[in-house]
């Protein structure tokens, strides 16, 4: 048994470096913790001064939370980008084939590929949506998809998140600080930008524009300053030079969206949504939602906004969902997927149930709607008691959940407070869909700051990286 | 621009400058009750501090008597008072944070780090280190605040709005403490000039930072009426009413749209009317019954504001 039990960005197996980090590793060996102490706390403090930061409101106003930043980049060669790139466009391409196709003709079910009430009878299926045309039949605008590596060094794809994936922000902002603190390492490889990001977006949420719109006015919804991604909200608006709108600034008049400006009402033709279905228009969903805007969904279905992402799009990221993926892309583009999937038991099956609850202290189990880390259980770190009560979660509704085997993440160094050491860590790369599918090298990394944790969520104590992809 | 945002961004400077004004105000009293005055004097100078801001029925009677210490408690401290400074601060922050997207980051910066550094101010602290000290903090936070708001924002109608916001707010105080203040020091029947008046005129005219200007301006000794001439007829003062309304009716014409004419004829309306004035006219008509004419202008002026840019009816 070796010290290292899973697969490390920086250290192969042997001890040795990896080529694409020996440059890097010859700067850190040289570089005393007291002064990567010194520019971890100068980070610290732009991020306060600047507010990049999670709210935490109430009474306490202005105490925000910063997420932790790890100034040792997670760095990614040239040749491991190109396949993983190759794959998120496969990935997302059959995503927004299968939503269009099961609010159009369900081939797919007809097919038997997935079963139908698995579909249908899902909460994000969202039945006003069938049989409306979207513009350019795009759904999932903006995908975020969570990719992990393990075993010997493998990408797999855990998660996909296709109704307002967040996060793209501190990718920008950890990239602008790396270059602030370290600018000498910017010399020493080419490491692909990432700040196009805001113009890409831009002229993709342009090209989905209604037909006939010239020159779109595009905004940002918000559900509000006390919305704990609300800085995100902000930056995408500021640095695409739209306005960020709540709600209340919008009203619907003869199935067309105004804003009120004080010049009187402005059409609106794109909406960048960062707002759940759900609280859209409490005229179609939630009755008590003031987050929305009445008669939204009415405007939307004629054809004359767009909504991105597209009404519905969750239906594409359920966990339920996830392991019929590889069975989308070889369906709607009859091709073998680049990227693997996690090995998934469904629960609702009997016999993935009995196989799941034989082996639940092995295993990683997730709620089939849950999202942020929050209501699974991670088998090998659990209690016997958590266990046990987890077991009767499963036997009273298997169909809420999902299982995994318990992926060993890899790992990189990562400067806590007991110096260097190797934390968890998964890459959350950003897929644009519009005219054409882009994406920006990289992503965003996230970490587990404790010790053996496998979770990376900022709500569960992770933190995030700069991510580097090399340049050939 | 959207109207929430211009309603974020006059707010934000309606708070910042009343933030500012609380703090000349207190200021101002708090200078003059150590001169050497009667208990019953003291208390009435803090009663008028309280009816200038219209505060009289929201404050707290815990004693039979209107100490300094609990006004000042309940104007600089109090979160139930929306017109403590506490609260000032704050709200410019909340309004500020709700449209950080549009102000330049060294505006947000100092808006975000005013707030955080009031909530390190105790009272407890505050009795160390003298209040004045306080007071002239807030002043130049809100100099600050001022300052990179013309030296780093767009000239656009974001800037527009937060001038707007700034010159109403500063032109209701400055009507308010002429008022209060010349009815304290001119009682009915008395005499102009003792020792005493010259002290309290002073205090008054430092409170909108006017001494030196007075001095340049007349150089004489301090009249009533030349206090009254300064604070409200002189365009060349920053603070005074004609300055006030000159920047808002030149801001209104630069936002104006569709429905706005009407605010704009009666922005330049009061507007004219200050600079065509003579003081000669007001002493004699009384600047009581001027300044009680005036306020309500005022407040209308804001409120359609609000309903042609802020807030429109759809």
């Amino acid at each position: 048994m070796t010290k290292r039990i899973c697969y490390d960005e920086m250290w192969d197996e042997a001890g040795q470096v990896r080529p694409h980090y020996a440059s890097y590793a010859a700067w850190l060996a040289e570089t005393p913790e007291h002064r990567l102490a010194q520019k971890r706390a100068e980070a610290d403090a732009l991020f306060h001064r600047h507010g990049i930061t999670f709210a935490v409101y109430g009474e306490d106003a202005g105490t925000e939370r910063l997420i932790p930043f790890d100034v040792i980049p997670r760095i990614i060669p040239t040749d491991e980008w190109s396949v993983l790139a190759a794959g998120l466009r496969q990935r997302v391409k059959a995503l927004n084939t299968f939503i269009a196709d099961i609010y159009h003709d369900q081939e797919i079910l007809k097919a038997g590929h997935i079963p139908a009430d698995q579909v249908l009878n899902n909460p994000q299926y969202r039945r006003v949506m069938q049989g409306v045309d979207v513009a350019g039949d795009i759904y999932a605008h903006i995908a975020g998809i969570d990719i992990v590596r393990a075993g010997a060094g493998e990408y797999y794809v855990l998660e996909d998140n296709v109704r307002v994936p967040s996060g793209v922000s501190y990718m920008l902002e950890n990239r602008k600080m790396m270059m602030r603190l370290f600018p000498r390492l910017f010399s020493r490889y080419r490491i692909a930008p990432v700040d196009h990001y805001p113009d890409m977006l831009l002229n993709m949420l342009h090209s989905v524009s209604p037909a006939g719109v010239i020159d779109p006015t595009v905004v940002v919804l918000t559900p509000g300053a006390y919305n704990s991604a609300y800085f995100e909200h902000a930056f995408l608006a500021q640095q695409m030079g739209v306005e960020l709108v709540e709600g209340l600034d919008m009203f619907v008049e003869n199935e067309q969206v105004f804003m009120r400006t004080t010049r009187g009402p402005q059409r609106v033709d794109v909406i960048y949504r960062r707002v759940d279905d759900d609280f859209l228009d409490p005229r179609a969903f939630r009755r008590d939602s003031v987050l929305g805007v009445p008669g939204l969904l009415d405007a939307y279905r004629a054809g004359r906004v767009t909504l991105a992402n597209a009404v519905g799009s969750g239906v594409a990221d359920d966990k339920s969902i996830y392991p019929y993926v590889p069975e989308m892309i070889r369906f709607y583009l009859d091709e073998q997927p680049i990227l693997h999937n996690v090995p998934t038991w469904i629960c609702r099956r009997k016999d993935d149930l009995a196989h799941v609850l034989e082996r639940l202290p092995e295993l990683v189990v997730k709620e089939v709607h849950g999202a942020g880390g929050y209501g699974m259980l991670v088998g090998p770190a659990a209690t016997g008691a958590e266990i046990e009560a987890f077991r009767r979660k499963l036997e009273q509704h298997p169909e809420r959940y999902i299982a995994q085997p318990t992926l060993a993440l890899s790992t990189c160094p990562t400067f806590v407070d007991a110096g260097i050491a190797p934390r968890h860590l998964d890459l959350r790369p950003f897929v644009l869909s519009g005219e054409e599918i882009r994406l920006i090298p990289g992503g965003l990394t996230r970490v587990a700051l404790r010790e053996g944790s496998l979770v990376v969520n900022s709500s569960q104590g992770g933190g995030t990286k700069d991510t580097w992809v090399l340049e050939a | 621009m959207l109207s929430r945002t211009a309603d974020h961004l006059y707010w934000m400077a309606r708070y910042m400058e009343r933030a500012e004004n609380v703090a000349r105000i207190l200021d101002v009293n708090y200078r003059m009750a150590m001169m050497p005055q009667s208990f019953a004097q003291e208390e009435q100078t803090w009663q008028a501090t309280l009816r200038i801001m219209g505060l009289e029925d929201a404050f707290p009677h815990r004693s039979a008597v209107v100490t300094s210490d609990a006004v000042l408690d309940f104007m600089i401290f109090d979160a139930a008072n929306p017109s403590s400074i506490r609260s000032c601060l704050r709200a410019a922050r909340e309004n500020a944070h709700a449209v950080r997207g549009t102000l330049t980051s060294e505006l947000w910066e100092t808006t975000n780090g005013t707030w955080l550094k009031m909530r390190d101010f105790t009272p407890e602290k505050l009795s160390d280190q003298g209040v004045s000290d306080f007071f002239d903090w807030v002043k130049f936070r809100s100099h600050l605040s001022r300052g990179v708001t013309i030296g780093t924002m767009l000239q656009d109608e974001a800037l527009r709005f937060i001038r707007l916001g700034t010159f109403l707010e500063r032109a209701d105080n400055t009507a308010r403490i002429l008022d209060v203040k010349y009815q304290i020091l001119l009682p009915v029947g008395e005499s102009e000039g003792g020792a005493a008046d010259y002290h309290q005129w002073s205090a008054l005219l430092r409170s909108v930072s006017a001494f030196e200007v007075y001095r340049k301006v007349y150089r004489d000794h301090i009249t009533p009426s030349r206090v009254a001439e300064l604070l409200l007829l002189r365009v060349d003062m920053p603070r005074s009413l004609a300055r006030c309304m000159k920047e808002v009716y030149a801001n209104l014409q630069l936002v104006s749209n569709a429905n706005s004419a009407e605010t704009e004829r009666r922005a330049g309306q009061l507007e004219a009317s200050l600079r065509f004035s003579r003081i000669e006219d007001i002493m004699r008509d009384g600047l009581h019954e001027y300044v009680m004419a005036l306020l309500p202008r005022l407040r209308d002026l804001g409120n359609r504001i609000a309903d042609d840019f802020l807030v429109p009816v759809s």
